[in-house]
């Protein structure tokens, strides 16, 4: 586990710290961003494994940066992160491309539990590109 | 209640209305025809009487002209000298008889008033002298002489005719007495009916002939007096409490009036009849109009009471229906403002507890306090996190899944979950399907939340023993499938009847119900363009209908 790179994306700066403090102490390399530009700049020049995106966001909003992530990095999974009246807004996620959604407030074991089954869809996809590669 | 009174003096209003605009109309016809018509019955009757009064005037006139014409041929045809000799005039007056029996007697009267010669049945008037009989003076002048009746020397009534005669030097008179039953005759001809009476008058309103009713010849008649009359009259006058029309008319010959009486109760029956079989056939349309007029209008009050209570419902859901999208807005709003903040203190709480398990708690009282109050506020960030969440759903307007569903086996299937919990607490879940009830498209997990939903709140309304009855069935009118849910619970209060559908409105104790429950199932329903009433009555129980679309 010790080598998930996760992304937390939330304009709530108090909610962003803390769990990026709880997940780094279980062993994730995570990392916060404020919002989708710094998202955006931060997976320009780092490798992440996966991105928890918060729905509503001053700026760009997450769907947006959803968009751009699959645009850009397509095999960067992307956990949506809604505390909106948004079950539309998640699913409408998913239909982008987003592996799953979390309704805030969310318990961590949901979310952790979300960020594996995640990762290992990426190293699969991974793991099918590399077989591709190799043939 | 006032709606009723409303409704009551509305009815009263149209019945009245209707029923003057209908008899109104109907009086005014029926009076004008009743006058139109006597009046020229009427008419018609005094025209009779005219005619009649007039032919008999006729009759009158020509009897005794003949007689004045027949006798004034005699007379001047006749030698006076022959006529005193009775053999030869009993033979002149024999001949005048055989065509009637007009005459009662003949005689010859001098000019000096001896009655010369006589034939009749009279003898005693032979050799009376009339000299000084009122009427002798003026006969001999004029030439020309009728009497009015009189009873003189023979003193029986009766007429007579004079006719004098100058032969040579010497004046003679012929007199002959008229039968009065034959004048009696022409005027009898003129009583009419049963109460019809006609008599003469002379000008001294003296009767001439017998009337029928009260009255004798040579007394005054009990009627007006008509012996002025100079022409004919036609009257209507009351005698005596009763109405009687009368015709008269003057008869110059004699100088007498003929009075005709007729009853107008008789001669007015055709029209007396018709007045009652009208009274009768008016009576009747009366009543029919008034029963028609009633039951039109109670036909319009009943179609008018179901259009208001019909709108009354569809406002009432319209009213629902806006209510529940305003507050699905604000609880969605609330929801998503609660999230975050509850978010920041669920994770910050997570943390807190993150770094205590790495502390040696055990030893330390104080952190061990920490760690439960820590468990606490995360325990109760999730119940308010379920309590956001439910909000959250009962705002959501998912786009719903259209499925081909057998309600009968969706609800079956639902009934599974709740078997136990009712079989623990002796309720009947009894059934009562539509085998023939159609499939319909519909999102089948959202109803069956709904159905969940609504079966669970009847289980827990009856509480314990008692019935939950869910039947279902097709109504072609509406063309939509209906759910029953009835219990046998305490029913409903009519104040909460209109809240049961709102958001946190809840009869269960605090912290065992939501009030999203029904709220949520509202939701759905509408969204799947069903809808959801609820009937109940207290001590009864309450039953709620799903009608969806078929």
């Amino acid at each position: 586990m010790s080598d998930i790179r996760v992304l937390i994306v939330d304009d709530e700066v108090d909610f962003l710290e803390t769990i990026v403090k709880r997940l780094q102490d279980r062993g994730f390399i995570a990392k916060g961003a404020e919002n989708g530009e710094q998202a955006l700049d931060y997976l320009q020049h780092n490798t992440v494994d996966t991105v928890i995106l918060d729905v509503k966001m001053p700026g760009m909003d997450g769907l947006q940066v959803l968009q751009t992530i699959k645009l850009r990095w397509p095999l960067v999974e992307v956990i949506m992160l809604t505390g909106h009246a948004s079950v539309e807004s998640g699913i409408q996620g998913m239909q982008l491309g987003a592996f799953d959604y979390v309704m805030k407030p969310a318990r961590l074991d949901d979310l952790l539990q979300k960020i594996r089954q995640a990762v290992e869809r990426k190293k699969l996809q991974e793991e099918k590109i590399h077989r591709a590669q190799n043939q | 209640m006032s709606a009723t009174t409303d409704y009551q003096a509305l009815h009263w209003r149209l019945f009245t209305s209707f029923l003057s605009f209908s008899l109104v109309p109907l009086f005014v016809l029926g009076f004008f025809l009743y006058t139109q018509f006597s009046v020229s019955y009427k008419e018609k009757v005094l025209d009779g009487m005219r005619t009649l009064v007039e032919n008999r005037k006729s009759a009158i006139e020509l009897f005794f002209e003949e007689r004045v014409s027949q006798l004034s041929t005699l007379a001047h045809s006749l030698e006076y000298e022959n006529l005193i000799h009775e053999q030869y005039l009993l033979q002149v007056f024999n001949v005048m008889q055989t065509r009637s029996k007009s005459y009662i007697d003949i005689g010859i009267i001098d000019q000096n008033g001896n009655h010369v010669a006589y034939v009749g049945p009279h003898p005693e008037l032979r050799g009376v002298n009339y000299k000084n009989e009122e009427w002798f003076m003026p006969a001999m002048s004029s030439g020309l002489y009728i009497s009015d009746v009189f009873r003189g020397f023979r003193w029986i009534p009766h007429v007579i005719i004079a006719v004098t005669v100058r032969q040579q030097d010497k004046s003679f008179m012929l007199r002959a007495t008229i039968n009065l039953d034959i004048i009696e005759n022409i005027v009898r001809s003129a009583q009419v009916g049963r109460y019809g009476d006609a008599y003469l008058i002379n000008r001294n309103n003296i009767l001439q002939t017998n009337p029928r009713f009260s009255g004798a010849i040579l007394e005054q008649p009990a009627g007006p007096d008509f012996s002025r009359t100079s022409t004919t009259r036609l009257e209507e006058i009351s005698l005596k409490e009763k109405r009687a029309f009368f015709a008269a008319t003057y008869i110059p010959t004699t100088h007498w009036v003929l009075v005709i009486i007729e009853d107008p109760q008789e001669q007015l029956s055709p029209l007396l009849r018709a007045r009652d079989w009208g009274g009768i056939l008016f009576v009747l349309a009366v009543v029919m109009i008034t029963l028609g007029t009633y039951m039109i209008t109670r036909a319009i009050m009943t179609k008018l009471k179901r259009i208001a209570r019909e709108k009354a419902v569809s406002d009432d859901m319209v009213f629902q229906s806006n209510k529940m999208a305003a507050l699905g807005k604000m609880a969605a709003g609330i929801a998503h403002e609660i999230n975050n903040p509850l978010a920041v203190i669920g994770e910050k709480a997570g943390w807190v507890k993150d770094l205590l398990h790495k502390e040696n708690i055990q030893d330390n009282p104080n952190l061990k306090e920490c760690d439960d109050a820590v468990t606490k506020i995360e325990y109760h960030v999730d119940r308010a996190r379920k309590v956001t969440h439910r909000l959250l759903g009962f705002a959501r307007r998912m786009e719903p899944i259209r499925e081909v569903i057998d309600i009968n086996k969706l609800l079956k299937d639902t009934m599974v979950f709740l078997e136990n919990e009712a079989h623990f607490r002796d309720i009947g879940l009894v059934t009562d399907f539509d085998a023939q009830l159609p499939t319909i498209t519909s999102d089948a997990s959202q109803l069956q939340q709904v159905f969940l939903n609504i079966i669970n709140n009847a289980v827990d309304a009856v509480d314990h023993d008692g019935e939950v009855t869910i039947s279902t069935r097709f109504d072609d009118h509406a063309n939509e499938i209906q759910v029953l849910v009835h219990d046998t619970g305490p029913g409903i209060r009519q104040e909460n009847l209109d809240k049961i559908f709102d958001p946190f409105f809840t009869t269960k104790d605090p912290g065992k119900g939501t009030g999203l429950g029904l709220s949520i199932s509202y939701q759905i329903v509408e969204s799947l363009g069903g809808k959801i009433c609820v009937t109940s009555e207290i001590g009864k129980g309450s039953t709620f209908t799903i009608s969806l679309p078929v």
